[in-house]
């Protein structure tokens, strides 16, 4: 393991004391979601209008095309929906709903106040930003509130990125998306479908990936590259061993959609076989918090996972945040 | 670690991640031109000098790099 591994490894797996995953009330996935803006941006759109070509963007991405449209409030209220109907689940039988997103509709109220209206619940709701990495940390703790005496509760991850892209600025506007999607977890006697999870940051890379406010996207490609790959594979071996399952373990592997590059790198580094990773990003670009539900919604509704299989899913974002985690699916 | 030494674990790394035979893994080799590689493959065969050379490498000190020779040199001054 070299120096660097083990600094963040030191960092990941933290000298707090362990919580006791999974010990508690029962949990289980009983719908899930998701939601597309209708407009597609194609590669060979960006030929047209910037200094690119699809040949450029496929091989240093495997993007494909991407959907641009929508509002955060549209495309999570669309999402959420969804998993409500598979869950069936109403409006009033919700106990607490968790958006994630980095892309509020206006600052003030936040944008699942909106979504609250517009499905007409009225439990606790808040948004929770930790950039990309955002949905398994609003998982996490969903969940957590889950095991101390929730019945029903709802997380959204929903990004419109292209609010905040220069649809001029070639190296950014042909990588970021919109998006949703939407799980839904609800207490059981039976197990925790949350098996181990890992939350962190990496404060170094904190200026390599920003966006003021009213502002664009700014990005150093090739240091949130690294890091990426690096935080990915360290997480996802966190949460592997707080879950005590190892790669082989698992079923399919829902990294976050940014870079195909970043996926292939860390999913060989993790011994996970290409029949085994669940990829949206030729068809969805990057749709930060939407992008690991997006994947797992579709995986899900492919059939390539049954009860009891071990899902292990893994991002990083801005910050640099990462965030990792071993689920039991359900349904 | 001799010179030697240090150029055959360089020359598996580069194998590895850039995918070519070790015969093309010569001093004068030009990444682009010659090994294919594109700037991510640079990334992650950087990434993987890193971790077998136990250094750290900063994109600023890669301005300019363009061949197996120099990569090579950037490392071994790093291993001492
Ligand atoms: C963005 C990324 C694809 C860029 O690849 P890269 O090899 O690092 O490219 P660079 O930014 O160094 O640019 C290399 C050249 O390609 C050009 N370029 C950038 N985008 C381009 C595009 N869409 N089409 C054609 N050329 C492009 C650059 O302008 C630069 O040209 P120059 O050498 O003449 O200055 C890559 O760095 C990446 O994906 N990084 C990870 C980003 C990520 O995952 N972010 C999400 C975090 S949640």
């Amino acid at each position: 393991m070299s120096t660097v591994e083990k600094e963040i490894r030191k960092r990941t797996v933290g000298s707090s004391s362990s919580p006791n995953y999974g010990i508690g009330r029962g949990s289980s996935i009983i719908g899930w979601g998701s939601s597309l803006p209708d407009l597609v941006v194609t590669n060979a759109d960006f030929e047209q209008r910037l200094d690119t070509t699809d040949e450029w963007i496929t091989e240093r991405t495997g993007i494909k095309e991407r959907r641009w449209g929508g509002t955060t409030c549209s495309l999570a209220t669309a999402a959420a929906r969804s998993a409500m109907e598979m869950g069936g689940i109403t409006a009033d039988q919700l106990d607490l709903v968790i958006l994630s997103t980095a892309t509020s509709d206006q600052t003030v109220p936040a944008t699942s106040a909106l979504i609250a209206g517009e499905l007409g619940y009225s439990c606790g709701t808040f948004d929770l930003d930790a950039a990309c990495a955002g949905f398994t940390y609003a998982f996490v703790v969903g969940h957590s509130m889950l095991q101390s005496g929730l019945n029903n509760v709802l997380i959204i991850g929903c990004d419109t990125l292209s609010n905040i892209i220069d649809k001029q600025d070639r190296s950014t506007a042909v990588l970021f998306a919109d998006g949703a999607g939407a799980l839904l977890i609800q207490a059981t006697t039976g197990e925790s479908c949350l098996r181990g999870w890992d939350l962190g940051i990496d404060t170094s890379a904190l200026h390599l990936l920003w966006c003021e406010k009213q502002g664009f996207i700014t990005m150093e490609g090739k240091e949130v590259f690294r890091k990426a790959v690096r935080a990915t594979i360290e997480s996802a071996n966190s949460a592997l061993e707080q879950s005590k399952l190892t790669s082989s373990d698992i079923a399919l592997f829902v990294p976050h959609q940014a870079n195909k590059r970043i996926i292939d790198a860390a999913a060989q580094r993790l011994n996970i076989p290409e029949d085994r990773l669940a990829i949206v990003l030729d068809r969805t670009g990057n749709t930060s918090s939407a992008s690991i539900p997006l994947a797992l919604c579709e995986a899900a509704d492919q059939g390539r996972i049954s009860k009891g299989d071990n899902v292990l899913l893994a991002g990083f974002g801005a910050g640099m945040t990462w965030a990792s985690m071993v689920v039991r699916w359900g349904k | 670690m001799n010179q030697e030494e240090a150029f055959e674990t360089f020359k598996s790394c580069a194998v590895e991640v850039l995918q070519v035979t070790p015969e093309q893994v010569v001093k004068d080799a030009r990444f682009a031109d010659d090994l294919d590689a594109d700037s991510l493959d640079l990334v992650e065969l950087v990434m993987a000098l890193e971790e077998n050379f136990n250094i750290t490498v900063d994109e600023s000190e890669l301005e300019g790099v363009e061949t197996v020779g120099q990569a090579f040199d950037l490392v071994i001054g790093k291993v001492g």
